[in-house]
């Protein structure tokens, strides 16, 4: 369990951090969501205990990381967003001094080996690192943070420079981690996100902005009336065809893709699903539906909208309720 | 600290340094050994060692000059003060590292002695304090470059920084003796040491004040005045014995005592506790660089 409260980080006058709050139970994944800058790393090292932090407290398992902290230490396993490697050293030599180093006392060959076939390391295991590249040199990063089968997974950026089927490898692993441990990870790639995390927490400017479920958070901001169609028909018979279904109050157009293909942005009443009658209607005249997406904010829409700091009222109302 | 200490320990052998350090010091020490013994058919040993102590100012910092600063380039450091060890741990686990190669080196003067006893019987004791000093030396020299290791991300740095200290060190009596403390004792001339070092404090606490005003009220400031004042005061306070104080916090008096064979107990705790306050300084800049 990771509980922080009210914690801050001032570098100068910068605040890196600015008195943010929140708690990732056992079992729980967490997603950090931010842009560059936002302090995702600067608030990892702090419950790492790597940085100290200005004023607040971070919480690892019930113990403060700045009163016990080699107690709190012991808890966690922690991939930096640069992964802490020695060049100079084999996978083998490394991931064995990382073995003394957290005092494991699993048995070390078999949990070594355990771990390398979790992040598929084993056959690199005798090769030095610096000849590694950069995916792999992320794995072994893994799997130090994963030596010692520690209680709290702290994970910055985890998959960055991984190849598309090591990406979701790991995301499949991360999830099942996360059964059982508290996994914190971070990251700028929204999808990731959404597919790995139980919790959200979207970070800017050291402040937390939304901190939600990914549900939740879609959901509320949600505008499913909104459609986006390519249609496959003569413009303006379909535009106004469009207009001529009940309940829709627009209907734009936008790119042309061909001849007689053309993209139209329809809106209709809230609450009104027309994609049936739209359906229907086009075929009836022998047009065709080539793409029919409804406009539902995906985490980069909310994500852009929030750290652009637009207001968007429904999570307006939370934050501040959550805040009290 | 056990896993610390040998990683460092296959470090040095896994990069050039450890090889480097050794052969350099096997290689110089070999030339002082036939220049002072063998070319003069003398069994005293007296004169290597006094010449080591040259050859460490030089290779101590190559052999510290990445302890700290490399960890910290690499962003390594991260995982060791992620890790459950204290900071006392991580530094002495780097110290007792670099101690060993240092000892490993240390160890051909046994063969000179050996070498010599082939002619003479050299007297063992001497020879057991001569390496006893070089111990003591260099365990203070390795915690003084590690001092300097912790500063900066920058190997070269490390080294010539680490170097220049060294030299301080040794040269000590003469930085003493060049201090001219005469001048104010010149301007007070009625004062009493104390009342002058009063004064001096307060004289550099009153600009530092202004400083701190003047130059936007930053805490650094108050820590080099303080400091300033507290040296400086401190040297007025010494007065005349003031060449007499810096001759004793001298590495080089009180390793030449060694050399001599005379085996004073003063002079291993000074080189104990130099080595122990320079550690404690490292393991202080790491705990600073965690809150800034
Ligand atoms: N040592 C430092 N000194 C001064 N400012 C710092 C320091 N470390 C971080 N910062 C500042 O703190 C802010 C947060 O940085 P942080 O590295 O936590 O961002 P991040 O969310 O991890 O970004 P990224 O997605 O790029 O990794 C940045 O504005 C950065 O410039
Ligand atoms: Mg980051």
């Amino acid at each position: 369990m990771i509980e922080v409260q009210n914690l801050s980080k001032h570098y100068g006058d910068k605040k890196a951090v600015d008195n943010i709050s929140f708690k990732a139970e056992d079992g729980e994944i967490l997603g950090f969501l931010g842009p560059n800058g936002a302090g995702k790393s600067t608030t990892m090292n702090i419950l790492t205990g790597y940085i100290s932090c200005t004023d607040g407290k971070a919480l690892i398992d019930g113990i403060d990381i700045l009163e016990n902290p080699i107690k709190a230490k012991s808890k966690i396993g922690y991939l930096p967003e640069q992964p802490p490697l020695y060049l100079d050293m084999t996978v083998r030599e490394y991931l064995n001094f990382i073995y003394d180093l957290k005092k494991c006392k699993l048995p070390r060959n078999s949990h070594l080996k355990d771990i390398c076939s979790l992040v598929k390391i084993e056959h690199v295991y005798n090769r030095i690192i610096k000849n590694l590249s950069k995916g792999y040199r992320q794995r072994v990063g893994l799997a130090q943070a994963l030596v010692g089968n520690p209680n709290v997974l702290i994970l910055d950026e985890p998959t960055v420079g991984l190849d598309p089927k090591q990406i979701i490898e790991i995301r499949t692993l991360i999830k099942k981690l996360g059964k059982n441990h508290t996994v914190i990870l971070s990251s700028h790639i929204l999808s990731e996100v959404q597919a790995v995390c139980d919790k959200i927490i979207v970070i800017n400017e050291g402040k937390i902005v939304a901190d939600d479920t990914e549900d939740n958070l879609s959901r509320k901001l949600s505008v499913d009336h909104k459609l986006s169609v390519r249609i496959d028909g003569p413009k303006n018979e379909v535009a106004k065809l469009i207009k001529g279904i009940n309940g829709v109050v627009s209907c734009e157009e936008g790119a042309q893709h061909s001849d007689t293909v053309w993209d139209y942005r329809v809106e209709a009443k809230e609450g009104v699903d027309i994609r049936r009658e739209l359906f229907k209607r086009i075929a009836e005249r022998n047009w065709y539906i080539l793409e029919m997406k409804s406009s539902e904010l995906s985490l980069e829409d909310i994500f852009l909208k929030l750290t652009m700091g637009e207001a968007i009222p429904a999570l307006e109302k939370k934050s501040d309720g959550g805040r009290d | 600290m056990g896993a610390i200490f040998r990683r460092e320990v296959l470090s040095y052998f896994t990069s050039p340094i450890g090889y480097i350090f050794l052969a350099a010091f096997y290689a110089c020490s070999a030339v002082s050994f036939a220049n002072v013994s063998l070319n003069y058919g003398s069994t005293q040993l007296d004169g290597v060692f006094g010449e080591i102590m040259i050859i460490l100012i030089v290779l101590i910092p190559i052999l510290t000059m990445r302890t700290l600063s490399e960890e910290k380039k690499n962003k390594t450091d991260q995982c060791l003060l992620t890790a459950p060890v204290s900071l006392w741990g991580i530094v002495l686990g780097k110290f007792l590292a670099a101690f060993l190669i240092y000892i490993l080196g240390v160890a051909i003067t046994i063969v000179y002695a050996i070498v010599v006893s082939a002619y003479a019987a050299p007297d063992w004791t001497v020879i057991l304090g001569n390496v006893t000093g070089l111990a003591l030396l260099g365990a203070a020299f390795i915690a003084v470059g590690m001092f300097c290791s912790s500063f900066t991300e920058n190997q070269v740095v490390s080294a010539v920084v680490s170097f220049i200290v060294m030299v301080a060190l040794y040269l000590f009596t003469t930085i003493g003796n060049v201090i001219p403390i005469d001048f104010i004792e010149n301007i007070m001339p009625g004062f009493s040491n104390l009342a002058r070092a009063i004064i001096v404090a307060v004289v550099i606490i009153a600009v530092g004040t202004v400083v701190y005003f003047v130059a936007g009220r930053k805490a650094s400031t108050v820590l080099i005045t303080v400091a300033i004042a507290l040296v400086l005061g401190l040297f007025t306070y010494a007065g005349d014995n003031l060449p007499d104080v810096f001759a004793r916090l001298s590495f080089w008096e009180r390793y030449y005592g060694f050399t001599y064979g005379l085996f004073d107990l003063s002079n291993v705790l000074f080189f104990v506790s130099a080595a122990a306050v320079f550690l404690f300084l490292s393991v202080r800049v790491l705990e600073k660089r965690r809150w800034s």
